[in-house]
């Protein structure tokens, strides 16, 4: 007999255990589930309720393997998406034991005898984990010969989420979604035993008013798609995308969320030339595995009919913009921009949604094209103040420096000051929520009413006056102390969104509370291509690096990377959006140069439709028609997302980089269009292609931040209501009029109802809709009682029937006039 | 019971005029043990149930003092005593009876079991349809705490209790505890995932403690009477009182106190024997999810362990009697259209076992059945047994399986018809 050898002894690590799975001797962190260790040891367990991102629920039975305790094997096989390693576990997955593999296969041919095995006709069919799986793991035949269970179908159980019962597993995947990440729980689970079923109030058939979801309200949730993605049958189908392809003609290419600055990872699938769908990509760091419903839904307008897809210039003597040639159109173009800039001067207006290279062509096109500093991204409310923040506070950061999603996540406290998570970047909303589920992170809001953000982050809100925030921000010392100790803990965060810069003082007064407890801010623009533009210089007092145009050092280090003059930047700032409107109405500024701008989006529109119809000459690079394209002198189509590489910043400062999806469109990225462009105009901007805009833009490696003067604004005064009057509190939903919204009915019938809220004390007396104006006009909406302070009323900003900046030319904090609306 | 030869304990008070009332509970020792109770520390209590070696009388048997015990010693959070009074075991019919006639002695039982646990609030989850039953409880509750026997500072202890008596909705399900513990929380009743257990995590998230209707109310007698008195009852491992459901074709169907151990040719003679001297055909011992017994199991001694060996369970000693008159398949077939009624179909196994499951035995018994279904039969419980998320699957096959053991002949009979006339069976599913 021989003696084996000593076998080397394996090191447990502290927090690890081991365990033997199918005689492999494995090491894993305590608490991680058995499905989890199998699956890195190679062994997939089939599955269907497990999902590594909900709580277990161990209900499919689909994951069984037998299992060893100390010597003694457990009576009956376990579910492996419930069961944690243990130390000295021996565990005997479907691979060698008998037992597990007859119990899956027993489980797989019970999940398929009621299910209408329609494969050929669902959409799932290719992707399915069912059919998938029953392929690897069940038997070839059914010995079910007995009646199926039917359901009508599809059921709608949103416009956009179609519900098929039949092919449904009951795996609580979309349930427990619903209820545990997006906190939406209006579909649940209906009736019991074989009658069971995914529904809301509205689908259940058995009107057994026991078995109706608790809140009686039809699915409604900004997060619903992810629900038809975890689905691992083709039981929730999407109204979009339902019958239109099959997954195994599809090409999927990673991609980048165009529409908020979360910059969620996403997979966009398409073809012959089409996107069909978009889904959520994985990505641990940022969006996880989710993405909001405009994120996945809203592309169909690269598509519209109305898309520009040829030059247009006006045509001098009939006034009508005509279909021109690249060549004409660009000659016309230059030759304009040149005029007027040797005239008053051009004025830039890039808009916030262009990707970094993109914008980067915008500053440099700005600076070396047209000479000037009159260059400012930001197509919504603003103040010099924000301008002094960006520069001090935000350009720079990056995730290794700044606040991160995960940092959210872990943080002990998040205070929400003036932003809205869940319409304004919805990914941010899940990760303030998972942290306060599972971490039990603090989150306070600063805001007017108890919106489903706050409710839903389990938080609590410091109601104050719109307008009002910054007092409300200084008063916390003195009238919240125990927030202000919490602010004081490791990893506190205070949030901000883009709607300070319509509170005077506001910045001012985050800059001075995260100086003073020490928690660390963070700007959270509403679009995608804010971080960016900031970085990129795309704004009258910086350059790209956020170099300031008054440092005559920084000029120097652009000038010599541009390969310019010396002194040929201008050193004064330039003027801000408000600033060129109002010189193009008082002709100091001849021409203009505009990016995706709607008018309608700027502080004041009228101001914008008479600066548009006042300058001399306009060129527009749009990919859908504008009010900004009807005043146009020449109009150059650009290129949507899917159509173009390139990259977002998104508000972590993380670049989100993605190549091109459809390639051979013939459509140009604004970055092509503005290279040729500046050479008509004899300056060469070195971006033809968005890899030689990233490459040219690396080279101005960004200056530490901390250098430029932090804001320091005194607090406006809170502004007051008298009588009839109210004070206006506003923001803009996720699911609006927003034009990267169109073509997408369905996606639109999940927007959230359109009220005008007020406390029950103000809503007194005015019925059940109420009429909010101005001089300019007014919006009239059905009336909601919410827990606003006295004096205020809340209108989405820019919703069917209010559109608040368009009709009443105010913004958030402005004094409205309040009446009854009458009944309707 | 005039005949009966054994000492009753748990039904002693039952024949008592207006036994019910707090005034006869009082007459005939009621809210002695209390008192007893009251002056001696938690501890010694949960000791002394231990010692007296009791055990769950809601199916599972498991000890009582021993799950007292995984009650947290500190009150971080308040620590909630339920009692499971939804009696839903097809033919047990013993909580319910028991609290008609007896609501005190569960009463008491509280008191005493929450003391034990350092609970202040304890629930009684009764099935909804025993509208009689909860007016009395109701009366009872009212009238103990009208005495001092509930409420604050009870009998000058200085111990608070309250007693809620909440009305289910009826389902089976909703008597596995944690399927209880979620539809009293006002939620759908489905069985949760364990852990945590409800020691550590039960009612809204708090230590709780579930116990049988009987389980509590055999508590105040061994109070006064000590573990030795109660272990001179029954079996080593499984000694008490024990009240026995007789159902069935038997001369005098009803309760019958025995001590544990008891078989069932005892409890035939207490009950008067089989009903007009038609033979037994097939019983269970402990409602239809513990495996039938027949004729050959008359001598089974009905304890936890007696019952296990013999290949069945003890369950909730709802002993349902059958003879010979009686379809095996047809009982069978009953029995497991009530588990697919009642499976709550949070799981596979279950919620579709069950549905496949009751339509082979209707085809069968409507003499559509093949030889071939028994093997289904027997294979598609195999894939239930222990593979469903809770015990309601576990029992859902007892029936099948041990029907199938024991008179196989008569299923196979029900397919003899079928042979000739095999139909084509198309590739349907
Ligand atoms: C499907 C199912 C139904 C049950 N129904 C009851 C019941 O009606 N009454 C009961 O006391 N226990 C019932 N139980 C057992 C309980 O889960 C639990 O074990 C018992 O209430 C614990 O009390 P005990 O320890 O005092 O027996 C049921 C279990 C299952 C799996
Ligand atoms: S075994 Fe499964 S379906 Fe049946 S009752 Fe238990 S959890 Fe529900
Ligand atoms: S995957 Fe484990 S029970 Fe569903």
């Amino acid at each position: 007999m021989t003696m084996a050898p000593e076998e080397p002894k394996v090191e447990v690590p502290e927090g690890y255990v081991k365990l033997t799975i199918d005689g492999e001797e494995v090491i894993a962190p305590k608490g991680e589930l058995l499905i989890r260790t199998a699956e890195r040891l190679g062994t997939v367990i089939p599955r269907f309720c497990d999902h590594p991102l909900l709580d277990p629920a161990g209900a499919c039975r689909q994951c069984l393997v037998e299992v060893e305790m100390n010597g003694r094997p457990m009576p009956k096989p376990q579910a492996s998406c419930t069961m944690t390693v243990a130390d000295g576990m021996v565990v005997k997955t479907q691979r060698t034991s008998p037992v597990a593999d007859k119990a899956q296969q027993g489980v797989m041919e019970l999940l398929l005898i009621n299910h209408p095995l329609d494969c050929p006709i669902c959409d799932k069919g290719g992707e399915c984990p069912l059919q998938n799986q029953a392929m690897a793991h069940g038997r070839a035949d059914s010995r079910f010969r007995d009646t199926k269970r039917t359901f009508p179908k599809p059921l709608p159980i949103s416009t956009q989420v179609l519900l098929d019962r039949e092919r449904c597993v009951l795996c609580q995947r979309c349930t427990r979604f619903s209820d545990q990440i997006a906190g939406d729980p209006f579909i649940d689970l209906l009736e019991r035993g074989a009658h069971q079923q995914i529904g809301t109030a509205e689908t259940a058939e058995i009107y057994d008013a026991a078995s109706h979801t608790a809140s009686g309200k039809p699915f409604q949730s900004y997060f619903s798609g992810n629900t038809i993605q975890i689905c691992p049958v083709g039981a929730l189908t999407s109204a979009q995308y339902r019958f239109r392809s099959r997954p195994f003609d599809l090409v999927s290419s990673p991609s980048v969320c165009e529409h908020c600055s979360s910059g969620c990872a996403e997979r966009t699938d398409f073809r012959r030339g089409k996107v069909m769908r978009k889904l959520a990509g994985e990505d641990p760091e940022v969006n996880e595995e989710w993405i909001c419903d405009k994120g996945r839904f809203a592309f169909r307008y690269a598509t519209a009919a109305q898309r520009l897809r040829t030059p247009l210039v006006r045509n001098a003597e009939t006034g009508e913009l005509e279909e021109a040639s690249w060549t004409q159109a660009l000659a016309a173009a230059a030759d304009g921009l040149a005029k007027a800039r040797d005239g008053k001067g051009v004025g830039v207006l890039p808009g916030g949604r262009l990707t970094l290279e993109d914008a980067y062509a915008y500053s440099k096109f700005a600076r070396l094209a047209l000479r000037t500093n009159d260059i400012d991204y930001r197509a919504r409310a603003h103040s010099a103040e924000e301008l002094d923040f960006l520069a001090s506070r935000v350009v720079g950061t990056t995730p290794e420096t700044g606040v991160t999603f995960t940092a959210l996540e872990h943080a002990p406290l998040v205070l929400c000051v003036a932003f809205e998570p869940e319409e304004e970047a919805p990914a941010v909303f899940l990760r303030l929520r998972k942290g306060a589920r599972k971490r039990r992170t603090k989150v306070v809001h600063i805001g007017q009413w108890t919106t489903p953000a706050v409710s839903k982050t389990f938080g609590e809100l410091l109601a104050c006056v719109p307008g009002g925030e910054a007092s409300a921000v200084e008063g916390i010392a003195q009238h919240a102390p125990d927030l202000d100790e919490a602010l004081r803990a490791e990893g506190a965060v205070v949030l901000v969104g883009e709607r300070a810069a319509e509170v005077p003082g506001l910045f001012s007064a985050l800059h001075r509370l995260s100086e003073r407890t020490g928690a660390r801010l963070a700007w959270i623009p509403r679009r995608a291509g804010e971080r960016g533009a900031i970085e990129v210089g795309a704004l009258p007092t910086l350059l790209p690096g956020g170099r300031s145009v008054e440092d005559a050092a920084a000029r120097s280090e652009v000038e010599q990377v541009w390969g310019l003059e010396a002194g040929a930047l201008p050193g004064t700032p330039g003027r801000d959006v408000t600033g060129m409107l109002n010189a193009l109405v008082t002709r100091d500024l001849d021409g203009l140069l505009v990016g995706g701008v709607d008018p309608a989006d700027l502080p004041d529109p009228a101001l914008a439709r008479k600066a548009l119809a006042a300058a001399s000459f306009v060129v527009s690079l749009e990919m859908l028609p504008s009010e900004v394209t009807e005043h146009a002198d020449v109009v150059l189509p650009i290129a949507p997302v899917d159509e173009k590489a390139g990259s977002f910043l998104n508000w972590e400062g993380r670049r989100r980089e993605f190549s091109i999806t459809l390639e051979g469109t013939g459509a140009l990225p604004d970055c092509r269009v503005l290279d040729t462009l500046g050479v008509e105009m004899d300056a060469d901007l070195f971006t033809q292609t968005p890899a030689a805009a990233a490459g040219d833009l690396a080279r101005l490696a960004p200056k530490p931040t901390g250098s430029a003067a932090a804001p320091d604004v005194p607090n406006g005064h809170v502004p007051k209501a008298g009588d009839g009057q109210a004070v206006l509190a506003t923001w803009r939903q996720l699911i609006d009029e927003g034009t990267l919204q169109i073509d997408e009915p369905h996606l639109a019938g999940t927007a959230r109802p359109v009220v005008a809220r007020m406390s029950k004390a103000s809503a007194a007396g005015l019925g059940r809709r109420v009429t909010v104006s101005t001089e300019r006009g007014s919006v009239t909406l059905p009336l909601e009682v919410a827990d606003l302070p006295d004096g205020v009323v809340w209108l989405p900003a820019n919703s069917p029937g209010s559109k608040v900046r368009a009709t009443l030319g105010a913004g958030h904090g402005a004094v409205v006039t309040i009446a009854a609306g009458g009944d309707q | 019971m005039s005949a009966d030869p054994i000492t009753p304990v748990l039904t002693k008070r039952w024949l008592s005029p207006q036994s019910w009332r707090l005034s006869t509970y009082e007459k005939l020792e009621g809210y002695t043990a209390i008192r007893k109770a009251l002056a001696g520390t938690p501890e010694q209590l949960v000791q002394l149930v231990k010692d007296a070696g009791l055990r769950g009388r809601g199916g599972a048997g498991f000890p009582a003092g021993v799950k007292w015990s995984f009650m947290p010693p500190n009150e971080d959070k308040p620590h909630y005593l339920v009692i499971n009074a939804d009696e839903g075991e097809p033919g047990t019919c013993k909580d319910i009876p028991l609290m008609m006639a007896d609501p005190h002695s569960l009463i008491e039982g509280c008191v005493i079991a929450a003391y034990a646990m350092r609970s202040h609030h304890c629930f009684i989850y009764v099935r909804g349809e025993a509208l009689h039953c909860i007016r009395r409880l109701n009366a009872a509750v009212r009238e103990a705490y009208e005495a001092g026997y509930l409420g604050k500072n009870i009998l000058g202890s200085g111990f608070d209790l309250d007693i809620t008596v909440h009305a289910g909705a009826g389902a089976y399900i909703c008597g596995e505890e944690t399927a209880l513990l979620d539809s009293l929380e006002g939620r759908r009743g489905q069985p949760r995932l364990k852990p945590p257990f409800p020691a550590a995590a039960g009612l809204y998230a708090a230590p709780t403690t579930v116990n049988n209707v009987e389980t509590i109310a055999s508590v105040p007698f061994i109070v006064n009477g000590g573990a030795d008195w109660f272990r001179q009852m029954g079996s080593e491992k499984s000694p008490g009182p024990k009240i026995f459901s007789i159902s069935g074709h038997v001369e005098r169907p009803g309760q019958y106190e025995a001590p544990l151990g008891t078989t069932l040719r005892e409890l035939l003679e207490l009950c008067g024997g089989m009903k007009d001297g038609i033979p037994l055909k097939f019983w269970t011992p402990g409602g239809s999810s513990t495996p039938l017994f027949t004729a050959e199991h008359l001598d089974v001694p009905l304890d936890f362990e007696g019952a296990a060996e013999a290949g069945s369970m003890l369950g909730t000693t709802a002993v349902q009697v059958f003879n010979e008159t009686v379809s095996v398949p047809w009982a069978v077939m009953k029995w497991t259209q009530f588990y697919e009624h009642e499976s709550c179909g949070k799981c596979t196994p279950c919620r579709e076992g069950t549905y496949w499951l009751a339509q082979i035995l209707e085809r069968m018994v409507a003499g559509r059945g093949t030889e071939e279904d028994i093997d289904t039969l027997l294979d598609v419980c195999d894939n239930i047994l222990g593979r469903s998320f809770c015990a309601l699957g576990d029992g859902a096959v007892s029936p099948i399986t041990s029907g199938i053991k024991y008179f196989r002949d008569e299923f196979l009979a029900l397919c003899e018809d079928n042979r000739a006339k095999q139909e084509l069976v198309g590739a349907q599913a």
